[in-house]
């Protein structure tokens, strides 16, 4: 038998339900995978050992009255540390909530809970989900599992290298412009970003409030679909969760793509984009179309303005969200003493890096008095040009399949100086958020340095089941996902 | 020089919810500092607020009531600060939006009505508080957050007040209007009732506005009207003196008596508005809008019109009524069970009054309902019992929660009203009273008075006044 942690989650569930392996069995397998290679990945900043295993036991007992413990049967699931777990520390890999402890839990993570999910620990991001290769974080930089010199892509880079080099079974990510997809694709592993609303935000810490959204990074599509059974549901305590009822969404992956309309937008296979990623995602459109899909070429002719519109709204929700970060109530405040001004900018400039302030300054010039107009309200107005592209667009196609990220994963440091080569490895995935639309980026092949490259498909709101079904049939048709990386021990 | 007196006026009313805007929080005045506390009031990494629709409604209310526009689309704004008793630092109010806009006030002043515009009304959070403990080596403040997130509405005036007697007029009219709506209980010792003033003044016939001062931390009305007549001198004599009045921000010290300088308008703080992306726009349809508008109660003002025209009162005496809404409800039902609405406004304006004023209690708390007081009404009414027992039943109502009937049959208060009966006293009476019949027939007129007095002695009150006048006439004419 394979190792218990190269199973997909779907397989453990079956083994666990058969008795054949224990929840404990199971979170002690990735227990100790981490312990070994978490050292050299470092996806977690917090791992809760003693919890798991205590949490494994109470499932096990569970199972052995009789009890039906849920979806999430004794699944060991890693968590991105910027949504809130009870009693467990939630530093958003930030120094200035490197010691908080919520005294309440996230919405999913209550959701996971109630299906007898295990939580193995938190890990590591782009502080407040601010960035795009994890180096950003104020701990350590994670490492790519199939590259340790490369960048996992981010901000949940930590969830997206924990997935691909089995320390967990499931994982929680949190996509702002990518921040699920993109490290996904660039750890060769599935990941997907909901509707905006089909989610509960209740518990994430906010980034962008009106982008943020909760989804999975998951070994294949099946066990993406499987988490999201477990929390696309209405929550009263999210205003801008969605009331519609979620379909199963296991119940629907086998469908195939005979007759799938799927569009490639023009403006997402232009300059900039790395010549081997091209290759693999119109491998995978041709892959498709010999599945009985017909393939069109579509336009989101707004494209080019999605950064520049992003930076403006994702900064501005953020300066205002991470305004409570101030050292009177909670969280790192500075040990020098002076007035009241003072212990505010001295404890924000301690707790917080480079790229956080840059951002926060960035937001909130653009709320300013006599910048707001031309800034924050035309940027809130050009977001409703990228829901109208996709709407026309998804009249003519079911939906659309693109590139995930311009480039397979690049080096440690390779970036880091420059803001602005950064932000741009999100050109593909920005534009879903700011629609509010779901996406999911699978496993479409490797670079010749054998690095994975990944392909996103998007459609309209609320049609995550039409997404699952198109990535499943494709992973079923080629296996991308069933290479792992060489990792020793 | 006399210069003209521009004022307007912001007021927050704290509204009484049972829970805070946007959590499910308590929003009692008085508990233990942080226990009326949550996650998500004190403004937790990752909690969301979830609209408190009665307070949307409550601010509903008042809009309507102060005749404003209404924006049926309307969406809070957050509003960016520092300061530790606002632990989001960002406050959820309105401003790119107001729920109600461009409405109407109209009060009487010196007889005449006067508009007061309403620029607009909008709902928002109220922050914690801050104390400072006393003691000389004391180098830090607390924080209180019970009253982090309680709903308020805020009312914004127009520059539309021309005196300070205005400015107070509105307030108390204000003040009225929101008891009545029900929509805040407006004790301002306990800062549920705040105002902010904005004054400035200009030569008499000059268009355009003088600089505008604002001033915080005015904690009664008395304090508005101190404040403002404070100002009033104040500019006046810098602009006297050929000085002028700088637009700026003054903080009003309660204890001295004087207005302080807070901020200059080149510091004046940018709050960066913008749309709370966490919350949905609050959305008032048509048929909430009717149902709201139907479920408004008359006003005082209005009442009061009702109470001179239908009851033929005084001003002075509809006035007092009115002011407590509870004590004009009372007054009605008295009035309709005892068909006697002047004699009801009689006893409660005087009686009831008074024992509410003793007992320090309210008109519910008395332990009175009101078709009591009624029957006590009838009594007098009928001759059954006089108006100077009917006083001495009515403490007795009250203490033993009887009603009128009981207590006069127990206690024999029925009113003799039998001559025959009189005559025998009053022979009585006479008989032991010489000296005060002398002086009667002397020309001594308050004799008369004197041997009254002994009849009702005697009788302990129960004789009826009629009667005793006219037997003693006809006994003292022989």
């Amino acid at each position: 038998m394979a190792e218990i942690y190269e199973l997909t989650a779907h397989q453990l569930r079956e083994k666990i339900l058969a008795g054949q392996v224990s929840a404990e069995e199971a979170a002690k397998s990735y227990l100790d995978r981490i312990e070994r290679l978490d050292p050299t990945i470092h996806a977690y900043v917090t791992v809760d050992a003693e919890g798991a295993i205590a949490r494994a036991r109470e499932i096990d007992a569970r199972l052995a009255r009789g009890e039906q413990p849920g979806g999430l049967c004794g699944l060991p699931i890693a968590v991105k540390d910027n949504i809130c777990t009870l009693g467990i520390r939630t530093t958003c890999s930030s120094k200035i909530l490197e010691n908080f402890v919520p005294p309440y839990q996230a919405t999913v993570v209550e959701q996971i809970l109630a299906e007898g999910a295990v939580i193995l620990g938190k890990t590591n991001l782009d502080e407040f989900a601010m960035g795009s290769s994890t180096e950003n974080s104020a701990f350590a930089p994670t490492r790519n599992p199939w590259d340790t010199t490369r960048i996992p892509g981010g901000s949940s880079g930590g969830s997206a290298a924990a997935i691909a080099a089995d320390l967990a079974a499931l994982a929680f990510g949190s996509d702002t412009g990518g921040s699920i997809r993109q490290p996904a694709s660039l750890c060769g592993v599935v990941g997907m970003k909901p509707t905006y609303g089909r989610v509960s935000r209740y518990g994430l810490v906010a980034f962008g409030s009106s982008l943020d959204q909760i989804g999975q990074i998951a070994k294949d599509v099946r066990d993406a679909a499987i988490l999201l059974n477990a929390i696309a549901r209405h929550d009263p305590k999210d205003s801008t969760s969605a009331p519609e009822p979620a379909p199963d969404y296991t119940a629907a992956l086998e469908g195939g793509v005979d007759g799938l309309k799927i569009g490639l937008p023009k403006e997402y296979f232009g300059q900039g984009l790395d010549s081997e990623v091209e290759q693999a995602v119109r491998a995978a459109a041709a892959e498709y179309a010999g599945m009985g899909a017909e393939i069109f070429e579509v336009s989101l002719p707004h494209t080019e303005y999605a950064v520049a519109t992003y930076y403006i709204i994702a900064t501005a929700e953020a300066s205002s969200n991470l305004a409570r970060y101030d050292g009177v109530h909670y969280g790192h405040r500075t040990s020098r003493k002076g007035d009241m001004i003072d212990m505010y900018s001295r404890s924000r400039a301690e707790g917080f890096g480079a790229e956080v302030k840059r951002r926060i300054m960035l937001g909130t010039h653009a709320l300013s008095a006599g910048y707001y107009d031309a800034y924050y309200l035309k940027a809130a107005q050009v977001r409703r040009l990228f829901r109208n592209d996709f709407d026309n667009a998804l009249r003519q196609v079911d939906v659309i399949l693109c590139p995930t990220a311009p480039t397979p994963a690049f080096k440690i440091g390779e970036k880091s100086s420059d803001p602005l080569a950064m932000y741009l490895s999100d050109i593909y995935t920005i534009s879903a958020n700011l629609a509010g639309i779901p996406g999911i980026s699978l496993p479409c092949g490797f670079s010749t340095d054998g690095l994975p490259i990944g392909v996103q498909l998007m459609a309209g709101p609320f049609e995550e089941k039409k997404l699952l079904r198109a990535a499943y049939a494709f992973q079923e048709a080629t296996g991308h996902h069933l290479k792992r990386p060489a990792l020793t021990p | 020089m006399d210069y003209e007196v521009v004022i307007g006026l912001e007021t927050h009313a704290q509204l009484n919810t049972k829970t805070k805007l946007f959590c499910g929080c308590s929003t009692q005045f008085g508990a233990p500092p942080n226990t009326h506390t949550c996650q998500i009031c004190i403004g937790m990494p990752g909690v969301l607020p979830v609209m408190n629709k009665a307070a949307a409604e409550k601010v509903l209310r008042i809009a309507l009531a102060m005749h404003c526009d209404i924006d049926q689309n309307t969406f809070m704004d957050r509003k960016s600060y520092y300061y530790p008793d606002l632990p989001k630092n960002y406050q959820i109010s309105q401003s790119h939006s107001n729920l109600g806009s461009d409405g109407y006030v109209d009060i009487v002043v010196d007889g005449k009505t006067r508009r007061v515009g309403i620029d607009n009304v909008h709902l928002e959070e109220d922050a914690g508080k801050l104390i400072h403990p006393e003691g000389r080596d004391v180098t830090y403040s607390e924080v209180d957050l019970n009253r982090t997130g309680t709903p308020l509405a805020e009312m914004v005036t127009r520059p539309d007040m021309r005196s300070v007697e205005e400015a107070r007029i509105f307030m108390e009219q204000l003040r009225s209007m929101l008891m009545y709506l029900d929509v805040s209980d407006c004790k301002m010792q306990e800062g549920s009732l705040r105002f902010e003033a904005s004054i400035s003044l200009r030569p008499f016939g000059q268009e355009e506005y003088g600089p505008r001062v604002e001033i915080k931390n005015l904690n009664s009305m008395k304090a508005v009207v101190k404040c403002l007549e404070y100002e009033i001198q104040r500019q006046s004599q810098l602009l006297d003196e050929g000085g002028t009045v700088q637009q700026e921000t003054r903080l009003w010290d309660d204890d001295a008596e004087v207005s302080k300088l807070m901020r200059k308008k080149e510091t004046a703080q940018d709050y960066r508005y913008f749309p709370e992306p966490d919350l949905h726009p609050v959305v008032i349809s048509d048929e909430w809008l009717d149902e709201v508008r139907e479920s408004l109660p008359e006003l005082a003002h209005e009442r009061k019109q009702r109470y001179q025209e239908s009851f033929g009162l005084s001003e002075y005496d509809a006035d007092v009524l009115v002011t407590d809404q509870a004590l004009g409800d009372y007054f009605e039902q008295v009035a309709q069970a005892s068909g006697d609405a002047k004699s009801s406004a009689n006893i409660i304006l005087t009686e009831i009054l008074r024992e509410l004023n003793e007992r320090k209690a309210a008109i519910d708390a008395l332990g009175l309902p009101p078709e009591r007081l009624a029957g006590l009404l009838k009594l007098a009414k009928d001759g059954t019992i006089s108006y100077n027992i009917a006083k001495e039943v009515l403490g007795e109502m009250i203490s033993s929660g009887e009603p009128a009937e009981t207590i006069v049959e127990k206690k024999g208060l029925k009113q003799i009203s039998d001559t025959a009966q009189l005559e025998t006293i009053i022979d009585e009476i006479l008989a032991e009273n010489p000296a005060a019949v002398e002086d009667l027939k002397s020309g001594k007129k308050q004799a008369f008075g004197f041997l009254v007095g002994q009849v009702m002695r005697k009788t302990k009150g129960k004789a009826n006044p009629k009667v005793i006048h006219q037997v003693l006439n006809t006994r003292l004419k022989d």
